[in-house]
């Protein structure tokens, strides 16, 4: 017996609307039946783990928080999948975007001056940017697979990080902690509203979000990131070039990772340490697909997995299970939402005759 | 190496009124075959004739429609291509399946049916390559071998399981002369141990060289069976490319102008294993005039496209030339701006993206001709959808696009009515250079004409038209003016009326200079 995969002669517009919900609506099933062999009531773990969060303000500004570098690396991570190139490595540029972001109130801690909180942001970007760089010349030059790169290059950051807050830019004040400097007030992205903690960084998420649902929808440059996503052929036929666009980008989503990793740096942590993110990069490539690789709805698909990362840390409190919890929920998620998007496009046919036709001309 | 379980005195390989049909479409029609042991059997034809489907067929690829296959005198039906190598087939294709970063013993072991250990699959293989005179290193990485080298593998892979009958595809069309003759010799000792050969090619001198019979296609039929060396060339080739239609002469109301596209001595290496170079190609079209290019698929036409349209530009600005200005390193767009338009030959893919609206295929083909008109908001670059909804209404009503709908998506028309809106997109820029590749491939009759008009009619109000065709009918329709492309070189352009289909079936053979008669035919 053999699985085949048949395309379909028409893909169905309901349910491509519907998909993400029916991959959320299975992930909760298959989640509630994960709680009950863990010997749970599934009903109240996952009251505590999706609707706690959501009850009080403070916790509302704590998933602002959680999804505001998720939304930001993810609408990056769009226009790169949408063209057709694999950065798997936001990761590691979230990273290098926070350390050279950093520099400034770190290095230069005494200069205090307006102009550090913008420039702090632009050397973010150009950090995440650079590194990026190297997977999108890598590909651009030599030919070599981005997704295998651009997420080695991941472990090469996470290490650089560890090192640079142990060694050269660790806190002489510090008491030997493996941390910075906490960053001065001029360096410390403000908060956005006056009801709680949530910071710039999600400001920015929400603009970048919708300047580039408007370059995707409207421009040209828009149009030629969706054609040489479909064909490099007819894109190259259309007079655009696959080279540049591997640059572009692999650049604009490094650099919008980097921004995502100094705001999140400025605006919830305030200093360096050996580890800072909770995976945000690889979780934005569920929120990427989850958004159906569309600015707006990785704005709605950003919120939904920030609240796998507090429903994690609240259901370890309150019914005391594993945060590692939270990973497999997001990959429930990317598992179905997956196979939802294959099952619009496929269906599966199971094939017996092929086999039967060997063994019966088998025999003379 | 014996020859095993050779017993009847029959055909080796009896083939009777098999058919295969595509939907309507007849691919093969009733063909009879019939191989004897120890012949090398030809089966001739253009691209489109059948012999791809024939063989695809008789190695269990695809499954006929109606028809018998008998294997020595026995009727059997080939169910996959494990069962054609049971009973003793063995087929080498024109685009082999290896893979690069393993050696030559583990790709053939992979080919394999039982379990052989490595070593034995190496010692195996390396006896038979210097037993057939075909040397290969069985621990050589096949991303280091040869195309030539390459070829061997697969020849070595089908020797491994001892057929008495082996298919060859095209075989010496990505070999280099030294390379075709060492598998000539090849060829003779397979037949010397009698074992058959059906040798599946366009190239009438390698024909009338090697095999004892031929089998002729055209559109699906069986057009003729001979012994190729006692035939002529032009008889070959009017077998297989018909002579049936009288050549059509221009109505001579073409005003014929300055030369507006030419290509001077343009030289273009292979860009990959399986791509033709181009060899010193010098063309001009006049204003007014329609050059076909007429050819076999697969010698250069579309690295010959790419290199006019400028989506692969050359190293030498002079090669090609636009209303007399060199362009030959510039890009696509800088052509298009001189007033060139291009229709290539895929249409998915290529010439439109299948999956966005007809309205955002024209603003692939011409959002720098027409930026004016069709973009807006200064360096943002915003698509004016108004505009180019307008232009895609009018060239829909132009060139009578059939289709569902205000824009739909590109994917969902017919071939015709996409293949007239692609055409359309162009000539409403009213170019004064047209470079068209395959302008009706898979198109329907009614589509056809419409296009071949609408090109006959761009060159008479006074645009330079060049038309790559494989369709000699279609050459007869439109062209002015004839030239023959074969292994990426180009022959003289002659007057459309003054070739014969003959004559052209003899360029396509690429006999230059010895189409004069029969005498020239026996190379050797």
């Amino acid at each position: 017996m053999r699985i085949e995969l048949e395309k379909r002669a028409q893909v169905s517009a309901l349910f491509s609307i519907l998909s993400p919900f029916i991959a959320f609506a299975l992930t909760m099933i298959f989640g509630g039946i994960m709680f009950a062999l863990l010997g749970k009531n599934p009903a109240i773990a996952l009251y505590s783990f999706f609707v706690e969060p959501l009850s009080e303000v403070w916790s509302l500004h704590e998933l602002a928080i959680k999804a505001a570098p998720l939304i930001l690396i993810g609408v990056g991570l769009s226009v790169c999948f949408r063209s057709n190139n694999w950065n798997i490595g936001a990761e590691g540029q979230f990273i290098m975007g926070a350390i050279a972001g950093s520099i400034l109130p770190v290095v230069f801690y005494d200069w205090q001056s307006p102009m550090v909180l913008p420039m702090m942001m632009v050397l973010g970007m150009l950090g995440g940017a650079l590194f990026a760089a190297i997977p999108a010349f890598l590909k651009a030059h030599m030919n070599t697979n981005e997704i295998l790169t651009s997420l080695m290059l991941v472990y090469v950051a996470q290490l650089f990080l560890d090192w640079i807050v142990r060694g050269p830019w660790r806190n002489p004040q510090g008491m030997n902690f493996p941390e910075t400097r906490t960053f001065a007030a001029d360096a410390i992205l403000p908060e956005m509203l006056a009801s709680g903690r949530t910071h710039w960084g999600f400001g920015f998420a929400i603009i970048a979000a919708v300047l580039v649902w408007f370059m995707m929808r409207y421009t040209l440059r828009g149009f030629e990131i969706t054609v040489l996503g479909q064909s490099a052929r007819a894109g190259r036929f259309a007079g655009f070039s696959s080279r540049k666009m591997i640059w572009f980008s692999m650049l604009f989503s490094g650099a919008l990772a980097g921004l995502a990793g100094i705001a999140e740096v400025s605006g919830a942590i305030q200093q360096l340490r050996p580890v800072i993110s909770p995976g945000y990069g690889f979780t934005a490539i569920i929120v990427a697909f989850l958004g159906r690789l569309n600015p707006l709805g990785i704005i709605a698909a950003g919120l939904v997995l920030a609240l796998t990362y507090l429903g994690g840390e609240a259901a370890q409190l309150s019914i005391g299970v594993s945060e590692k919890v939270t990973r497999v929920f997001q990959g429930l998620l990317l598992f179905f939402v997956l196979s939802c998007d294959t099952l619009i496009h496929y269906r599966i046919r199971l094939v017996w005759e092929r086999l039967a036709a060997i063994k019966t001309d088998g025999s003379h | 190496m014996p020859v095993k379980g050779q017993t009847a005195s029959g055909p080796l390989l009896a083939v009777s009124n098999l058919t295969k049909l595509f939907g309507s479409f007849a691919a093969c029609n009733a063909i009879n075959l019939q191989i004897e042991p120890g012949e090398i059997h030809a089966l001739l034809g253009e691209n489109g004739a059948g012999k791809s489907t024939l063989v695809k067929m008789l190695f269990g690829v695809l499954a006929p429609t109606a028809g018998e296959i008998a294997w020595q005198g026995e009727p059997v039906r080939v169910a996959s291509p494990s069962d054609a190598r049971k009973l003793g087939i063995g087929m080498v294709f024109q685009h082999f399946s290896l893979f690069e970063a393993l050696t030559v013993a583990e790709n053939i072991a992979l080919s394999m049916d039982r379990n052989v250990s490595l070593a034995r699959v190496a010692d195996e293989a390396s006896r038979l390559s210097h037993a057939y005179g075909l040397p290969l290193d069985p621990k050589a990485h096949v991303a280091d071998l040869s195309v030539g080298e390459r070829q061997r593998i697969e020849i070595v892979r089908a020797l491994l399981q001892n057929p008495q009958l082996i298919i060859l595809d095209e075989p010496t069309s990505v070999l280099t002369p030294q390379e075709a003759d060492r598998l000539f010799e090849t060829l003779q000792k397979l037949k010397a141990e009698g074992r058959s050969v059906l040798y599946i090619s366009h190239r009438l001198e390698e024909v009338q060289r090697i095999c004892d019979r031929a089998t002729v296609l055209r559109h699906g039929r069986v057009t003729g069976a001979c012994d190729p060396r006692a035939e002529t060339p032009a008889s070959l080739a009017r077998m297989m490319v018909g002579s049936d239609v009288a050549p059509v002469t221009p109505e001579g109301t073409n005003i014929k102008g300055d030369v507006q596209l030419e290509a001077r001595h343009l030289s273009v290496p292979a860009r990959t294993p399986f791509a033709v170079s181009l060899k010193n190609i010098c063309l001009k079209v006049r204003a007014g005039e329609v050059l076909a290019i007429a050819g076999v698929a697969g010698n250069g036409q579309s690295e010959l496209f790419d290199a006019l349209s400028g989506e692969y530009p050359v190293a030498d600005d002079n090669a090609v030339q636009i209303r007399q200005r060199p362009v030959g390193t510039r890009n696509i767009n800088a052509r298009r701006l001189m007033g060139a338009g291009f229709v290539p030959e895929e249409r998915h893919g290529h010439a439109a993206v299948a999956a966005l609206s007809l309205s955002d295929n024209l603003v692939l083909a011409r959002s720098q001709s027409d930026k004016r008109a069709f973009l807006g908001g200064g360096f943002l670059k915003i698509i004016r959808q108004s505009a180019v909804k307008a232009a895609t209404r009018r060239i829909s009503e132009a060139m009578d696009v059939r289709k569902s709908g205000e824009d739909p998506p590109a994917g969902s028309l017919s071939g015709g009515n996409l293949q007239k809106f692609i055409v359309g997109r162009e000539l409403d820029r009213q170019p004064s250079v047209l470079v068209v590749n395959q302008p009706t491939w898979g198109v329907d009759a009614g589509a056809a004409s419409r296009i071949r008009q609408a090109l006959v009619d761009l060159a008479k109000a006074g645009s330079a038209v060049l038309v790559i065709s494989q369709d000699l009918d279609e050459i007869f329709e439109v062209a002015t003016e004839i030239a023959v492309i074969s292994e990426g070189r180009l022959s003289d352009p002659y007057p459309a009326w003054e070739l014969s289909r003959e004559k052209i079936g003899l360029l396509m053979g690429g006999m230059y200079a010895k189409t004069e008669g029969a005498g020239a035919a026996h190379a050797h």
